[in-house]
């Protein structure tokens, strides 16, 4: 195999050579960085991306997303459908099969009880579970036989793979955290941070925010599997020393969501060490238009609040304008490189759900300007920037501190300022602007401000909860304590009308198209949302580390098992 | 100056027919005599021309992007080359000095007197002594980060409304920069008071009923004199680097001012493409820092009488 | 000097009290939300949810008083139980962090080991290059020693250390390939190899942290040995026919310690507060990196436990610089 594998090409590599002839624990040791350090190894008590994935390593669903958002069973014999009667045919219920002869990694079996508990402790009122979305609409999880267990909604659900789908909600053990329900979950420590598990590997030692090590778990489910020995799981630093260790000094294997300028990677990856690779999911960089007035002399209790629409740009041909005088594949270009297209829509993916809708990616600022004239935005006193009545067309745009956000930030305001509007930057440290403290003026929730950029995507691969979020009445406003997650205070009863289809149809060719017209009642048709760049995610991994797949529908460390030493 | 001198003063015949001269004069002499000062002062001044005068010469709106020119070289037309967004770096570079320069003295001419103030009234008067240096203590451990983000919630948008955008953010960097680092000053300016307290000289001039606003600027001042300039000197790099980091957390100017701090931060993960971008910013905050610490040099020796004449 | 010493212990106590009300007050005042680094595919009802399962529903008096007796009751009490086997902390709540759901305490022993190698030693590197380049370039006051030492490290001081941790990493991590460029917080000292190892991972983050402690101390030592250097009784003592040593180094020594006593002891804190930057930049992940990804993750138990012992040991250290005043110059006396 030592020939053959080097003389074939690194793709092919990555496809064609799981060992067949490997066995367990013979190439040694994985050395894996995030820069992002994970605190904690139990993804029902922390919504953090590093700790889910890391976790992942450990704990296993039912079921997994592969990397083209298609369901494949790990812990399940198959994934449950109306057809194969899994699904029941009225939608109220999904009934899944364990495998036959799964073990824990401490070599007890894995049983339906293990899966029902799982519901109960995210389930459990004090337990301020996490994923508790997940379990939305569930009534009741119930073992029916030590390998099978179904789950009860309390309404028709056509989407039934919320629950025990993905990294986010794993299975563990009951035996280990019987006594960790409800407020007694953070008396756990050991379980949190040393899950048994089904996973290829098990934690030796966990340093919270740190560093996790851990070894390959001798009863994992295939023999063969995992090829290493064992694994360490280094956190903390930044995305560029992260991407050096692997490109350029070749310290670690396998590198963690480097989000650089693109320049900066290229160089990196000149280093000959490792490479970068990417995917894309449904992670959309976008601008949000605030539909109600800011201004900071109105009262706290109408401000940026529906009783106030905006003075500027509850006008759709300046929304409209605004978004024709941005250069999307200039933004691509400076700001995401491999790791970023161009993208006029909210859900860019998966393929079924993904509008045909590529009007905004021509820039066109003559077209803007004709457009704000045409709203009666006129430059009257000829100091560049357009008015109307006396009120002058200025913005004031906030965004999270980030390297590549204030990049875009610059380079929008010049174009607007083209077309004659003014704008005033902002921004904000992310842990505030994303804190969603009801008492600080900076969250993206508040947005008191005329625009923001932010990126936000959803999990899995179904859109639906996703485009609920802008129903009316969802909007963030004082009397729900500025929580919501209609940022724009967008309201369509049309759109409300045809949320409620989706959530009652079935067939995903209908749903497909449900989605679309909603997607592009938000972008295209009201330039509520001006969507700018479809991010991927960028990670490296070393030239000698073979079997990665890069994954964004799920955990990236989703195949681990299948990751291997190449022989160079 | 510690080696015995053998230089002679000049004649005392000759001193006695000039006329008498203003103190201020004789520092003045001694300060021009300190070559380093010289120099100090001459660089200090130049790029403070540089960045006020500068932008007058050199037009070019530093916030304007040329994206044509992204990452390119020094030419004729960007003399320093241009950022990744293809904005000059020169009047970066300017642009950002004057802020850089505003922010750094200010704040530490804030800090440094607070801390001196505090410093002194702690050592000389016992009575206020337990209580500042309580205050200090708390301010040692406050958290910085959370402190700052509590300041910027609070007075951001009063401050703003009442002085303008701009000029309101600044006033909010440097209180929050001078509040947040006057305590080293206050302790060691303290701990020099203590032991001078004690001195023959400041003991003679209480007897003879001396009060204590004068003992402080007289006496006691001019003693403390050389660990608050290097505390100054210290402050002002401090200063700089701290705005930047301020504004880079958001706390501060916004994203598209260019500050010398910022610069430098921008351009570390380019340091091995273009070197050249880190090298300005950090060539302005080194040069700055130098000159005010020869500038402070000459100084404390100018203001020693001991030294003066000799 | 001795009730002095006891009188200021006493008086520590409603000192630090008060201190850990404000930080208390101050964490509590501060925008942010321990919900806020969590995707935004979490709703808010769910984040509600968890804010609520933290404590965060109980009013602020209720939460600092609990705080207060998990960490002067609980924790202690622990502490006597891990090494004397007894069950006094028995069925009482620890401090628990909000992003590990873990004790404090238990992270903070954890994360000791690096911190006092990397930045305890970067300090005392620091001071140990820092009081004879002070010393020396006072003495020989603008010869070329002094000009050269000023000029090095005022421009250690004036480089931050985002930029110059980066440069040491790409000149002897990427190009030479001398040092690790990420510190390994599981290595264990065992044998010669093992701490040729540790001192090579050490190296890089030791070094652009003691630069500039050694810039700080050195101006200090220097400007005050200057002022002493000129006085009357150095001319007295070598009027005595003192050695040259003896003079410098006793007796002007001796009397320029006062300010640099107080840098150093205001600095022993510091190296329990950790390096915050240069932790990140080398991947130390000490306490510095404890306490910033703490603040940014809004834990305020975390914060405030560690601000709090930081807070200690500032009043604690100022107490022994005070002391060390009498000490150095006995005509200080406080009562």
């Amino acid at each position: 195999m030592k020939l053959t594998t080097a003389l074939l090409g690194a793709a092919a590599a990555c496809v064609l050579a799981p060992a067949a002839m490997a066995e367990r624990g013979t190439d040694g040791e994985v050395k894996i960085i995030y820069w992002q350090a994970p605190s904690i190894l139990n993804p029902y008590l922390s919504g953090g991306t590093k700790d889910i994935e890391a976790s992942s390593l450990v704990i296993e669903p039912l079921g997994r997303f592969d990397p083209d958002g298609d369901l494949v069973p790990y812990l399940a014999k198959e994934i449950p459908t109306v057809a194969n009667g899994g699904v029941s045919e009225d939608l109220m219920s999904i009934t899944w099969t364990l495998k036959e002869g799964l073990k824990w990694s401490d070599g007890t079996p894995v049983t339906s009880a293990d899966v029902a508990f799982t519901a109960e402790y995210c389930m459990h009122p004090e337990g301020g579970c996490a994923q508790l979305s997940k379990f939305n609409g569930v009534e009741s999880v119930e073992a029916i036989d030590d390998l099978t267990v179904k789950v009860n909604f309390s309404e028709p659900t056509p989407y039934p793979y919320g629950p025990f789908m993905g990294g986010q909600s794993p299975i563990i053990q009951k035996a280990q955290f019987a006594d960790c329900l409800g407020a007694a979950a953070s008396s756990c420590t050991d379980a949190n941070f040393g899950p048994i598990g089904t996973g290829p590997f098990v934690v030796t030692e966990f340093k919270p925010n740190d560093v996790i090590q851990m070894v390959a778990n001798d009863n994992y489910r295939d023999p063969e599997k995992p090829a290493f020995a064992s694994l360490t799981f280094k956190g903390g630093g930044d995305a560029a020393s992260a991407a050096r260790a692997v490109m350029e000094t070749g310290e670690f294997d396998y590198a963690w969501n480097l989000q650089l300028a693109p320049e900066v990677l290229a160089q990196m990856a000149e280093g000959g060490q490792g490479v970068p690779i990417s995917a894309f999911g449904t992670l959309v960089e976008r601008i949000e238009m605030n539909l109600t007035n800011p201004d900071p002399s109105l009262p706290p209790e109408t401000r940026a609040t529906v009783a106030e629409p905006h003075p500027i740009l509850s006008d759709m041909r300046v929304r409209k304008a605004l978004s024709m005088a941005i250069d999307r594949e200039l933004l691509v270009e400076i700001g995401y490189g491999q790791a970023g297209r161009p993208t006029c829509n909210l859900v860019p993916a998966p393929a079924n759900y993904a509008a045909d809708n590529t009007e905004c990616l021509t820039q066109d600022l003559e077209g803007a300007k004709a457009l704000l004239e045409e709203a009666g935005w006129t430059d009257t006193n000829g100091d560049g920037v357009r008015d109307k009545d006396g009120m002058k067309l200025s913005l004031l745009y906030q965004t999270s501190t980030n390297a590549v956000r204030q990049d875009f930030q610059a380079l929008i305001k010049q174009w607007w300022s083209q077309i004659g509007v003014e704008t005033e930057l902002k921004n904000v440290d992310a842990s505030v602007f994303f804190g969603g403290d009801p008492g600080s003026p900076d969250t993206f929730q508040k947005f008191y401000a005329d625009v923001e950029m932010y990126a936000n995507n959803f999990d899995g691969t179904d859109p639906q909860a996703y485009l609920s979020m802008y129903r009316c009445g969802n909007e963030p406003k004082p009397s729900t304590q500025w929580q919501g997650e209609n940022i724009n205070r967008f309201c369509d009863p049309e759109y409300d009308a045809l949320l409620d289809e989706l959530a009652t149809t079935a067939d995903l060719k209908e749903r497909g198209e449900i989605a679309k017209k909603l997607n592009l009642m938000l972008t295209r048709d009201s330039y509520t949302i001006v969507p700018l760049v479809d991010r991927g995610r960028v990670s490296a991994h070393s030239n000698s580390l073979g079997g990665v797949v890069l994954n964004t529908w799920d955990s990236e460390l989703w195949n681990v098992a299948d990751w291997y030493r190449k022989d160079m | 100056m510690t080696e015995p001198m053998p230089a002679q003063p000049p004649s005392m015949a000759e001193e006695l027919h000039k006329p008498p001269r203003n103190q201020w004069l004789d520092v003045w002499d001694q300060f021009r005599t300190h070559k380093g000062a010289l120099v100090g002062a001459f660089v200090f001044l130049g790029i403070l021309l540089a960045v006020t005068i500068g932008p007058l010469l050199w037009p070019i709106d530093p916030t304007y992007i040329d994206i044509r020119a992204r990452n390119s070289g020094p030419s004729l037309a960007h003399p320093l080359g241009a950022d990744q967004l293809g904005r000059d770096m020169l009047a970066r570079m300017m642009a950002g000095g004057q802020v850089s320069m505003a922010v750094g003295v200010t704040a530490m001419g804030l800090s440094v007197l607070l801390g001196t103030l505090i410093g002194v009234l702690a050592g000389y008067f016992r009575r206020l002594d337990g209580p500042l240096m309580r205050l200090t203590d708390l301010f040692l451990a406050l958290p910085l980060l959370p402190l700052l983000l509590v300041m910027v919630m609070l007075f951001r948008e009063a401050l703003s409304a009442r002085f303008g955008p701009e000029m309101g953010i600044f006033i909010l960097i440097v209180v929050a920069i001078g509040l947040t680092s006057w305590m080293h000053t206050a302790r060691i300016v303290r701990g020099d008071v203590l032991a001078l307290k004690e001195r023959e000289f400041v003991l003679a001039a209480r007897s003879i009923g001396t009060p204590s606003r004068r003992m402080i600027t007289r006496h006691i001042l001019p003693n403390v004199l050389s660990p608050v300039m290097v505390s100054a000197t210290l402050g002002i790099a401090t200063a700089i680097i701290t705005e930047s980091a301020l504004s880079f957390l958001g706390l501060g100017f916004p994203p598209d001012f260019p500050t010398w701090g910022r610069l430098l931060y921008d351009a570390v993960n380019y340091v091995q493409q273009y070197p050249s971008r880190v090298f300005w910013p950090g060539l302005a905050i080194s040069l700055t820092v130098l000159s005010v610490n020869y500038i402070g040099d000459g100084l404390r020796d100018a203001l020693d009488p001991r030294i003066r004449g000799r | 000097m001795f009730t002095y010493t006891l009188r200021r212990l006493i008086l520590a106590i409603p000192t630090l009290l008060f201190i850990s009300l404000i930080i208390f007050l101050l964490l509590d005042l501060a925008p942010g939300d321990p919900t806020a680094q969590m995707p935004l595919t979490i709703p808010p009802e769910v984040k509600a949810k968890i804010r609520e399962s933290l404590g965060l529903g109980e009013p602020i008096h209720v939460r600092y008083l609990l705080w207060l007796k998990q960490f002067v009751v609980a924790e202690p009490l622990y502490m006597v139980d891990h090494y004397l086997g007894t069950n006094f902390a028995d069925g009482m709540q620890r401090v628990i962090s909000w992003q590990t759901r873990s004790p404090v305490g238990d992270i903070i022993v954890q994360r000791m080991p690096q911190t006092l190698w990397v930045v305890g030693m970067s300090y005392v590197v620091g001071i140990a290059i820092a009081l004879p380049i002070g010393i020396l370039s006072a003495y020989r006051q603008y010869s070329v020693f002094d000009q050269v030492g000023t000029f090095v490290t005022m421009i250690g001081y004036s480089v931050p250390p985002f930029f110059s941790g980066v440069l040491v990493i790409v000149i002897f991590s990427v190009q030479l390939g001398w040092f690790p460029s990420i510190y390994d917080t599981t290595h264990e000292v065992t044998d010669w190899q093992s701490f040729l190892y540790q001192l090579r991972q050490m190296i890089m983050p030791v070094m652009v942290l003691a630069l500039q402690t050694t810039a700080q101390i050195s101006r200090f030592m220097r400007a005050s040995m200057l002022d002493n250097l000129g006085q009357d009784y150095a001319r007295t003592a070598r009027a005595k026919g003192m050695s040259e040593a003896t003079v410098v180094l006793v007796h002007v020594l001796r009397n320029s310690m006062i300010p640099v006593v107080t840098v150093i002891a205001l600095g022993v804190p510091l190296i329990f507060g950790g390096a915050i930057i240069t932790e990140q930049i080398f991947k130390v992940n000490g306490l510095g990196q404890l306490l910033i990804t703490a603040i940014y993750a809004n834990d305020i138990p975390m914060v405030q436990t560690i601000t709090f012992i930081f807070a200690v040991l500032i009043v604690l250290f100022n107490l022994i610089a005070d002391v060390l005043y009498g000490v150095l110059d006995p005509r200080i006396r406080y009562d």
